[in-house]
Order: C-alpha cells, then structure tokens, then sequence
C-alpha cells in the first residue's frame, strides 16, 4: 500500500499527472452486472473552470461522478484528483449528491444537514460545536436560506432542500466540487441563487463539475461541456463543443457500434 | 420561466422576502444560535407535553395489569405486596427490574438508528435466528455434563446463530433478484423452524429438564438470576456508551451514506457497529423480553418518539427513556405475577406509549395536526367572509373619499353569491364571526362590519390584492387565474413578507389602503348595476 503510494507520487514529481490538475480521469470502465455504463472515458479538467456534464437519461452521468468519488467499483482506468488518488485528496472535494438519494422526513434541522459537511474536519469522537455551527450557518447564509437554519428539512421546499445540500458542500471549502444535478426541480429564484453561488465559487479559483439537463442554459452557465453518452461524445471549452453536431451526437442518433458490442456480450454471458 | 404553476409560490415568495432583508434575517438567525430561542409562553410546552405524555402512558397501561390482577387467583395481592414491588424494596427485584430498564434503555437507542437505517427487521429475523444456538449451547452443556442452564453461554450460542443467520440474510441478499424482504423472511422462518424442532428434541431426550428453555421465546424476567440481571444491564450500559460515542457517524450514515462514504467513511464498518449493537440488544434481550418480541423493544420506543420531536437527539433520549419504562414496567408486573409473560407485558406498555404518542404527540401527533388543520380552516373561512363583505361594500356603496364607509347593511344572500358557500357553511362562519365581533348580524338578515371588523377587512382585501399584483407583475400568471392563486397563500402571509411586497409593488399601494382589484369582482347578480362586470 505504502509503496504504490509512493510510487504514484513519484509519477506525479515526473509529471505524468501535473497535481495542479483538478480531475484526471483515464480510461474509465465502470459496469453494473454485465453491462457497461460508463465506457473508456478520459478526461482532464482545467483548473477554475466551471464544467456542465450533459447527456441523455442512463448515459452514466451519475455513475461516472460516483466512480470517481470511489462510491462505486470501477472495471478499469485511473482517477487522479490535485495529481493523487481520491482517497488522498477528498478533503479537497464537495460532493453535492442528487436530491432524492436521501430521505427528507429525517429528524434533522438544515443546520444539522450542512454541519455534517464538517464531520470528518471534526473528527471521531469529538461532538459538532459552535464554531462548527456558526460555519454552517454561513454556508446557508451563502445559498440564502439562514432564517431556516432550525427547521427540519422536510418543512423545506425542493429548492431549499437542494440549496441546503449545496451549502453542506460550501462548508468544506473545497477545491473541486462534483454535483448531481443541483437544478434538478427547482424554481427560478433557487437556480438563481446556485448559478450565484457557482460564479463565485469559479471566481476563487474552484473547479465545478454539475451534471446538468436543461439544455437551454448550458451555453450561459457553464464555460467547459461534456457531452456524456456513455463515453464522451465531446469535452471542451462550451462555445467550441456545445454545437448541433455533437448534440445530435450524443441524444441523437444509436451509438451502433458499442449498442451492438454490449449486447452481443450480454448473449454470451461476459461479464466485464 | 418556470414559475407559471402555483405550487411554488412559496418559493417565490421566499426569494422575494429574502433577498433585499437577507441581512436582518441572518442576524436575527444568528441570535438564536448563540441565545436560546425565545420560547412563547404556553402551558403546553414540548417537555410539558411530553411529561404528561409519559405519564398518562403509564396509567393507561397499567389497566390491563389491574384487570389481570383480578382474574389472578394467586393475586390475592395485599397493598404491601404491591408497594414492595412498585418501591422495589426487594433486592433481587430490584436487581431484575433495573437490568431490564438498562436494557430498555439501549434498546431505545440502538432502535433509532436501526429505525432510521431502515433496519428494524433485519433485528427481528436476527432474533429469531438465535433459537438454534440456544438449543445447540444447551445440547453441548449437558454432553459436557452440566445441567444445560448457564446464561452466558447459552448467550454465545445465541449470538452465534444470530450471526450466522444475519449472514446468511446479506449473502442471500447479493444473489441477483432477490430483495431483501425475501432474504429475511427464509432466514427468519428456517431458522425459527430448525429452533423449534431442536427444542422438541431436547424435551423428548432425558437428560437434564429443559422448561427453562422456552423463556427465551416469550420472556420471563421472573427465572432471570441477579447475575444474568448485572451481565444484561452492564451490556445494556456498553451499548449505549457506543452510541454516544459514535452517534454523529451513525447519524449521517443513517441520513445520506453516499455522502458518508464520498466524506471518507467506511460504510461497510460503521454499519457493522451498528449491526453489533443490534446484536447485542436482541441477544440480552432474549430472556426478558423473548426472541419474537424483542425486536418490539426496539422498533416501537422509536416510532413513539418521533412523534414529539423532528430532532434526532431528542428522538433517541425519548426512545431510550420510553423503553426504559416499558421494560421497568413489564418486569415489574412480571415480578407480581409470575405467570404473566414478561415479553408480552413490555410490548403492550410500549404499544401503549406508541397509542398515546401517535395522538398526542407534540410534533406529528395526529390530534394536533388535525388541530392546526382545524385553525386555518376557521382562519381562511373568516378571512374569505370579511373580504366578500368588503368587497361587497367597494362594488356597492361610493367611496367618500378614499376610505369606504360602513354604512349599509350588506345582504347575506349576496354575500352567499360571491363565493361558493353552502348556506350552513356561511351561518356558522356568521355566528363565528358575530361571536368574535368583526360582524354584525341585523335582523334583515344583512350584516354590518364592526369598526374592528372593517379594518380587519381592509387589510385582508389589501393582502391579498398586493400579494395578486405580485403574482401578475412577477410571476407571469394569466390575470383570470390570479384570484384563486392568491386565494390559497395569502391565509399565511407574514408581515415580514407583506411588506416586502409592499416595497417590490412600490406606489401600488400607499397609506395602507388596499389598491384596486386586479381583476373585476365576482358580485351577486341579484344586484342592479352591480358592477355588471362579473365573469
């Protein structure tokens, strides 16, 4: 263990990946059963840019910010976030997870929900004090919902609630946040609000990646795309990639070659 | 935009209120961080409540031990008898029943997360997945030539199958196409079988008597030893202990484990704590409260708790202390009446306290929302009366000046006509209103405003017609559909937000008189010249 550590660290003082790379994703596979999700992505983000994951539903959007989180077992390829393995910089990472993965009748405050952002700052064995509290009472006051801070979280809209989460993420002032659908159902004021947030957070230097699907807005929010149909149909400065072609690419016509080459390994029973 | 529909209106009206006064709001939040929040004063405060709440638990359940008491024939109790019992003045009493709250207690709190982790059945199938350890445990004592009876390692024999059971429940669980409801109902049942028939066996072979045995399946405090009493408080004890010590992991592992395991946990071990902790439980659970009930002990405090609280703290201090009576309670009248099963008496306390909780509880008690429900109902019903008057008097009568004087008699069938009332709906909304003294009801069977009342009305007419405008001007709603938006929010609009709006609409509305209606108002068309605008 110690020792592959440091032999990852001395590829990074050859500069095979540069740690000054927010996300270095290499020939990513990740398969649930037999078929595969995610297929031979590679990437690398650009630091301080504010990156839109775009792509039609099950295009492995989700998964592919899991895989590089370790949240789920990856087939092959290797992640590299500020130049290590995610498990050495995730002190360095805000994950905003989809709304729905939890369950919102929890007996939980806002405040409790963002204070849990601090936990491993916190560390085991020692409780949440006030400092900690007043950190995450600056979060929401971030996102815009402070005067909530005491209710429980399912008295709260679906654009508070989603605000309470990305404010659960601010409070770890990371480097690079990952978010799964932050826009997903809410109003205008709230995707307001989080497009405020991410300016800001693009402007101190931070590398955002949000799965997004309203199409319409890409070229306004974000200034990186990725088109996401199981692999990447394009990445790249917004203006020069988020173009008809490549749309058409990606929701448009059947990706034949892989539809075939996955099906024809479902029939003889390989897993990958 | 994606504003048109009206389901977010509150969001609306919350990005309105807050942005321009987000600076008092946020100062005002951070008082109540630092100080305790001012709480009104009531006489039924939550800890109030919650006492009362306790107690009348215990009374009530304490009503199917009296009627037992009378159907007993060894009950021929004297009031000494009962004191010595209810005092705990017997020491071994004393021992049995304060090992069993301790158990209580841990159960109470162990059953929150496993509540909240959704894993309150997984403890039952565990439970029942003891009963082949017991017997095996009990089999290879008296082969070892013992009498098959000591606690301890019948325990481990428990604990052992429990664990082999639970296993069995995830490795089932990893087969493809199979959910776990599945797992747990063939570990659970084969497990209970195997059980059951390895107990059969035992009582059919000779050697040592095996009576003892079947107190694991219901509970009997009374054949618990001081001893077994000591090793189940002092685990009952442990496992709290653990809780506090791990409590903000499990919390958010209960809560969010993608989040948990994005943050660096290891998912898979802190659930193995708590999967030990329910283990724990349920095994010195066994004799008290007996393998098919102990999974009762945990699952029903908790559900009773969460209906006081919304905060996971005190959620697991109510569950633990309610668990902590029942079972004091249940041995204890399991002292009594030793015949009584243990297990049972301690889960009917429990369901009594969950009765209770479930319709008086302070925070999703069903009385109280079906209070609350009840107010607001009265609330926009009177509301909706004063307006209709109101604007009964603006079609009708000249304004002098820009105030509309309260001169006429407003007829109660007009007032029928604006909205759609039935006739007794709107007498008792009248009486109502007469009995609070916004209303005059006249002989005529018109009705006049009070000078109260028709201030009142003024600024509900104004409310709602600033929180219209608001609609129309921001969020983009046809003009014809504004009157039954604004009808449902404007029943919970707070001065803060009104004069939020009051300051977006600037010039709409000034001196606090209500600007004209947005839209043409409905009236009755019995009236001559009534507007003649109604839609």
């Amino acid at each position: 263990m110690n020792q592959s550590r440091a032999q990852e660290q001395l590829q990074v003082a050859n500069g095979e990946v540069d740690s000054n790379l927010p996300l270095s994703v290499y020939d990513l596979t990740v398969a649930y059963y037999r078929k595969p999700v995610v297929w031979d992505v590679s990437f690398d983000v650009p630091r301080g840019s504010l990156v839109g994951i775009v792509g039609p539903n099950g295009a492995g959007k989700s998964t592919l910010l899991k895989a590089v989180m370790d949240l789920i077992p990856r087939t092959s390829g290797r992640i590299r976030v500020f130049g290590q393995s995610y498990a050495d910089s995730r002190h360095r990472v805000g994950y905003v997870p989809q709304r729905e993965s939890v369950d919102w009748d929890f007996p939980v405050s806002a405040l409790d929900v963002v204070a849990m952002g601090l936990y491993r700052q916190i560390g085991w064995l020692r409780p949440v004090r006030k400092v900690h509290l007043e950190r995450a009472l600056w979060a929401l006051e971030r996102v815009g919902i402070a005067d909530l801070a005491h209710r429980q979280i399912s008295q709260l809209s679906g654009g508070q609630q989603q605000r309470t989460f990305l404010a659960r993420a601010l409070v770890q002032d990371a480097d690079l946040y990952l978010m799964d659908e932050p826009f997903a159902a809410v109003d205008a004021a709230t995707e307001l609000a989080i497009v405020d947030v991410l300016r800001e957070l693009q402007s101190r230097g931070k590398t955002v990646l949000v799965i997004h699907h309203d199409l319409q807005s890409v070229s306004q929010y974000f200034d990186y795309v990725m088109l996401l149909n199981m692999r990447v149909v394009a990445f790249g400065p917004t203006a020069e990639v988020f173009i008809p072609e490549n749309l058409q690419k990606t929701y448009g016509g059947r990706l034949t070659l892989l539809e075939e080459a996955t099906e024809a390994m479902r029939q003889r029973g390989n897993t990958l | 935009m994606r504003l048109q529909n009206g389901i977010l209106q509150e969001e609306i009206l919350r990005s309105a209120s807050l942005r321009p006064v987000r600076s008092t709001l946020v100062k005002t939040a951070r008082v109540n961080t630092t100080k305790r929040v001012v709480v009104p004063k009531c006489c039924f405060t939550k800890v109030r409540c919650s006492i009362i709440g306790i107690f009348c638990g215990v009374l009530v359940s304490s009503f199917p031990f009296v009627a037992f008491a009378k159907n007993e024939p060894e009950a021929a109790l004297s009031v000494g008898d009962w004191w010595r019992v209810i005092s705990l003045a017997d020491y071994n009493t004393r021992v049995v029943v304060l090992g069993t709250a301790l158990l209580g207690f841990a159960a109470g709190v162990v059953g929150s997360f496993a509540l909240l982790r959704r894993r309150a059945l997984l403890g039952d199938a565990l439970s029942h997945a003891t009963l082949p350890g017991i017997g095996i445990a009990f089999l290879i004592q008296t082969l070892w030539g013992g009498d098959g009876k000591s606690m301890p390692v019948l325990l481990l024999g428990a604990a052992a199958s429990g664990i082999v059971g639970t296993f069995a429940i995830l490795g089932i669980n990893r087969l493809p196409r199979l959910k776990e409801d599945v797992a747990l109902g063939i570990v659970l049942s084969v497990f209970f079988g195997a059980g059951i028939s390895m107990l059969v066996m035992i009582q059919q072979m000779a050697t040592g008597h095996a009576a003892g045995l079947e107190a694991f399946i219901y509970g009997k405090t009374a054949s618990m030893l001081q001893r077994d009493s000591w090793l189940i408080g002092g685990a009952g004890v442990f496992v709290s202990l653990v809780a506090v010590v791990v409590f903000k992991e499990l919390k958010l592992l209960c809560f969010d484990e993608n989040f948990a395991s994005a943050q660096g946990y290891n998912k898979f071990a802190l659930d193995l704590i708590l999967m030990a902790m329910i283990v724990v439980v349920t095994i010195i659970g066994l004799q008290a409260v007996g393998l098919i009930l102990v999974i009762a002990l945990m699952v029903i405090p908790p559900a009773a708790a969460r209906f006081w609280t919304e905060q996971m703290v005190r959620m697991t201090w109510i569950a633990a202390l309610l668990g902590a009576v029942s079972a004091m309670i249940g041995s204890a009248a399991s002292a009594l009446f030793p015949r009584l099963p243990s297990g049972a008496t301690i889960v009917l306390v429990c369901s009594a306290f969950f009765l209770f909780s479930m319709f008086f509880g302070t925070s999703r008690g069903t009385l109280l929302r079906y209070w609350h429900r009840r107010q607001l109902r009265r609330r926009v019903g009177r509301q909706h009366l004063l307006r209709a008057m109101y604007e009964y008097l603006e079609l009708h009568i000249e304004a002098d000046g820009d105030l509309i004087p309260n001169t006429a008699g407003i007829p109660v069938l007009d007032i029928r006509e604006m909205r759609s009332w039935s006739i007794r709906q709107l007498q008792i909304e009248i009486r109502r209103a007469v009995a609070d003294g916004d209303v005059v009801s006249l002989p005529d069977k018109t009705l006049r405003f009070t000078n109260g009342g028709l201030v009142t009305a003024r600024r509900l007419a104004r409310e709602h017609r600033l929180w219209e405008l608001y609609l129309i001007t921001y969020a983009e709603i046809a003009t014809s559909k504004v009157d039954r938006d604004a009808d449902r929010i404007e029943h919970i609009l707070q001065p803060s937000m009104i004069a939020e709006l009051e300051r977006i609409l600037e010039g709409e509305s000034l001196q606090g008189l209500p600007p004209s209606s947005p839209h043409p108002l409905r009236s009755g068309p019995s009236i001559p010249g009534g507007g003649g605008v109604s839609p």
